[in-house]
C-alpha cells in the first residue's frame, strides 16, 4: 500500500507542474499590460513600472518566467499580488472560509443524502421513492446560480429564515449557501445510495440474514448498508475536494469571501500570481482527494489490493 | 428512468459498450446520424421478421417510454422556438422602437404583457423567448464539436495506444485537474483578448466550452475501443484483411457509439448551463446579445421588487436542460441491454 502511495505521488507532479504551467501560460498570455493597468488614470513614472516588471520578472520569455515561479514555490513562497500582499497570506485567509462552505455542504450530502437514498432504497417504488427520484432529476436540472437565487428569494426575502448574503450571521450564513452547493452532489448521493442498496438487496447473504430471523433494521443496518455505502463514501470524498474548489459561483452569488471569488476577482483583474497560486492549490486539492478515495476504497473493500 | 447519476467524471454509460449488439444492421444503422434510426424499424412491425438490431430494439422500447415522448415533445417546441421565434411572439426584443424605457420593470399582466418587462422596457415574454436560440447553439454545436474530437482522438488511443495513448491521458488528467468554471473562465479571457477573437460571442464561448468538453467523450469512447477491439467479429475482420481505418470506421466506431450519445445528449444540458453560468458571470455572451444567463444576471439586482425578472429566465433554462437530461436518460434505459 505504502508503494501504491508513494507511486501515486509521483505521478501527481508532472500533473501539477503540466496544470500550473498550462494556467501560467493563460494568464501570460493574456494582453494588455497589468503594470500600467496598477496606476489607472495617472499612469506611474516609467521609472517604478520598470522596477516593478524587474520585481515581478515581467520582462523575462514565459518559460524563465516559470521556472522562477517554480524554484520559489518549491521553497514554499507562492510569490506576491500587485499590491505586495503574499499569495500566501491571501490563501491562509481564504480557505478557513472556503473549508467552513464546503463542510456544510458535505454535511448535507450526507445527511439529506444518505437519508434519501436509504428510505428510497428501502421501499422500493413507494411514493417516496418516486418522489425522491423526481426531486432528484429536478435538482439536477437546474443550474446552481438559479438555485441559489431561489434559494435566496424563498427563504431570505420571503421567510426570513437565513440572511441572504455575507457572512455577518456566523453559521446561520453558511447554511442557505451550503446547500445550495451541496444540492447538486445531493442529488446524486441520494441517488447512488438507492441503487448501491437496492443491489445489496438481492444478495444472498441479505436472504440468509433475513431468513435467520434478524430484524428488519438490522438486516439494513448492520449488513447491507456497510456494503452499499462503499460507492456512496468514496463519492463523498472526490466531492468534498470538488467542493473545496468549485464554489466560484456560491460564492459570488451569496458575496462570501472564499477562494472561488479571490480567484475570480483575480482573474478579472490578472493578478497572475494569485491565479496560478490558488489554481496550483485546486489542482493539488483535486489529486490529493482522487489519491485518498483510491485508498479509501481498498481500505473498505477487501476485494480491493494495489499491489 | 436509470439510477445511475449523469456525472461527467464518471463512465456511468460506459455499461452499454461491451453489450453492444454486433449484428450489421447496428453497424451500418448507427453510421449515420441517430435521426436514421426510425428507418431501421421499418421492418419491425412483421411479426417474427423483426429486426433484432440494437438501434431497433430501443426505438422499439422509446416509443412506449412517456417521459421520452414528454422531453422529446418539450426539445421540438424548443427548437422550432430557436429557429422560428416570430411564430411564438410579434414582437422582436431587438427591433427598434420595441422598448419603452417607461415600461421598465413593470411586472406581468401590464398592459397585457404576459411576462411584463425587463429594465429596458422591453417585452420580458419575447426577449425570454428570442434567448432559447443561442442555448440551443451552444449546446448542440459544443456536444458535437466536443464529441468529434473525442471520438477520434479515443479511437486512436484505445486502438493504436502506445505513447499516442498515454500522451493524451497525461493532457486529459491536467485539463480534468482544473475546476471546469474556472477553466472556462481562463480560457473565455484569452479567447476574448484582442490576440484571438476581440471579443465575446458565440463562437468564443463554444470553443472555451469545446476545449474542456472533449476529455469525458475521449475517455468514454476510448474505453469502449479497448473492449470492442478484443471482440471475435474484430479479429474475423482483420483476418480476413481489413485494414485499420476499415476496421475503425465500420466495425468499432458504430458499435461503441452509443454510451457517447448517451452521454451526449445529457452533456447538452449540461453545457447549456454552462452558458448560462458563464454568461451570468460576465464572462460568456454579452449584451446585446440575448441569453437567459444574461437576463438572469441582469436581474439579480432587482430580486426584491422584481423576481420576475429572475423567474421566467430561470424556468425555461431549467426546463431546457431538464429536457436534454430526460432524453439523455431515456435513451441510456434504452441501449442498455441489460435493463431490458
Amino acid at each position: 500500500m505504502a508503494r501504491y502511495i508513494a507511486r501515486r505521488l509521483l505521478l501527481a507532479i508532472p500533473v501539477l507542474l503540466g496544470a500550473s504551467f498550462l494556467i501560467f501560460a493563460m494568464v501570460f498570455a493574456l494582453p494588455g499590460d497589468p503594470i500600467r493597468a496598477l496606476g489607472g488614470d495617472r499612469p506611474l513614472p516609467v521609472s517604478v513600472q520598470n522596477e516593478l516588471r524587474e520585481q515581478y520578472n515581467l520582462d523575462d520569455p514565459l518559460p524563465v518566467q516559470y521556472a522562477k515561479y517554480v524554484g520559489a514555490l518549491a521553497q514554499g513562497d507562492f510569490g506576491q499580488d500587485f499590491s505586495g500582499r503574499p499569495v500566501s497570506e491571501i490563501i491562509s485567509e481564504r480557505f478557513p472560509v472556503t473549508l467552513k462552505l464546503a463542510t456544510v455542504a458535505i454535511l448535507f450530502e450526507i445527511v439529506f443524502g444518505l437519508l434519501a437514498g436509504i428510505l428510497a432504497g428501502i421501499r422500493r417504488k413507494s411514493f417516496f421513492d418516486s418522489l425522491v427520484l423526481v426531486s432528484t432529476t429536478l435538482i439536477v436540472s437546474i443550474p446552481v446560480f438559479v438555485l441559489g437565487f431561489l434559494g435566496q428569494y424563498v427563504f431570505g426575502l420571503r421567510l426570513g429564515l437565513f440572511p441572504i448574503a455575507g457572512l455577518n450571521d456566523g453559521l446561520r450564513s453558511y447554511l442557505l449557501p451550503g446547500f445550495v452547493l451541496a444540492a447538486l452532489s445531493l442529488a446524486y448521493v441520494a441517488r447512488l445510495t438507492r441503487t448501491s442498496l437496492v443491489e445489496n438487496l438481492r444478495n444472498d447473504y441479505v436472504r440468509t440474514a433475513k431468513a435467520k430471523g434478524l430484524t428488519p433494521a438490522s438486516v439494513v443496518g448492520k449488513h447491507t448498508l456497510r456494503n452499499s455505502l462503499i460507492p456512496v463514501v468514496t463519492y463523498l470524498g472526490a466531492d468534498f475536494g470538488l467542493l473545496l474548489s468549485g464554489a466560484i459561483v456560491t460564492e459570488g452569488i451569496f458575496n462570501i469571501p472564499g477562494l472561488g471569488r479571490a480567484v475570480f476577482d483575480a482573474v478579472r483583474s490578472q493578478e497572475g500570481a494569485v491565479v496560478v497560486g490558488i489554481v496550483t492549490l485546486f489542482v493539488f486539492i483535486y489529486i490529493f482527494f482522487n489519491l485518498l478515495v483510491d485508498v479509501l476504497y481498498a481500505a473498505l473493500d477487501p476485494r480491493i489490493r494495489y499491489e | 428512468m436509470s439510477d445511475a447519476p449523469p456525472d461527467p467524471r464518471n463512465a456511468s454509460a460506459s455499461s452499454v459498450a461491451t453489450e453492444t449488439h454486433p449484428s450489421p444492421e447496428a453497424a451500418t444503422g448507427v453510421g449515420n446520424a441517430p435521426g436514421t434510426v426510425p428507418e431501421l424499424t421499418a421492418g419491425s412491425g412483421t411479426g417474427d421478421l423483426r429486426q433484432a438490431s440494437l438501434w431497433s430494439d430501443a426505438w422499439r422500447q422509446l416509443r412506449k417510454n412517456t417521459l421520452f415522448l414528454i422531453a422529446s415533445a418539450m426539445l421540438l417546441v424548443l427548437t422550432v422556438m430557436s429557429i422560428a421565434p416570430q411564430l411564438f411572439t410579434s414582437i422582436d426584443p431587438r427591433a427598434r422602437g420595441a422598448c419603452q424605457l417607461g415600461d421598465s420593470r413593470q411586472g406581468p399582466g401590464t398592459n397585457g404583457a404576459w411576462f411584463g418587462y425587463d429594465t429596458f422596457g422591453c417585452d420580458y415574454y419575447s426577449t425570454v423567448i428570442y434567448g432559447a436560440r443561442v442555448s440551443m447553439i451552444i449546446g448542440l454545436v459544443v456536444v458535437g464539436g466536443s464529441m468529434l474530437i473525442g471520438v477520434f482522438l479515443g479511437a486512436l488511443a484505445g486502438y493504436f495506444g502506445g505513447w499516442f495513448d498515454t500522451v493524451i491521458a497525461r493532457i486529459t488528467d491536467v485539463i480534468y485537474g482544473l475546476p471546469t468554471i474556472l477553466g472556462a473562465i481562463l480560457l473565455l479571457q484569452l479567447l476574448a483578448s484582442p490576440r484571438f477573437f476581440g471579443e465575446r460571442n458565440l463562437a468564443t464561448v463554444s470553443i472555451a466550452l469545446i476545449l474542456l468538453g472533449w476529455l469525458t467523450f475521449m475517455r468514454l469512447f476510448r474505453s469502449s475501443v479497448i473492449s470492442i477491439k478484443e471482440t471475435d467479429y474484430v479479429s474475423a475482420a482483420r483476418a480476413m484483411g481489413a485494414s485499420n481505418s476499415r476496421i475503425i470506421l465500420k466495425h468499432i466506431v458504430p458499435n461503441g457509439l452509443a454510451p457517447v450519445l448517451v452521454y451526449g445528449t445529457i452533456a447538452v444540458g449540461g453545457i447549456i448551463a454552462a452558458e448560462a453560468t458563464l454568461s451570468f458571470l460576465g464572462i460568456g455572451l454579452q449584451q446585446p446579445a440575448i441569453s437567459w444567463g444574461l437576463q438572469i444576471n441582469s436581474a439579480q439586482n432587482y430580486i426584491r421588487s422584481s423576481p420576475h425578472l429572475l423567474f421566467f429566465p430561470s424556468v425555461f433554462l431549467s426546463v431546457t436542460v431538464l429536457s436534454f437530461i430526460l432524453l439523455g436518460d431515456a435513451l441510456r434505459d434504452a441501449l442498455d441491454p441489460k435493463l431490458r
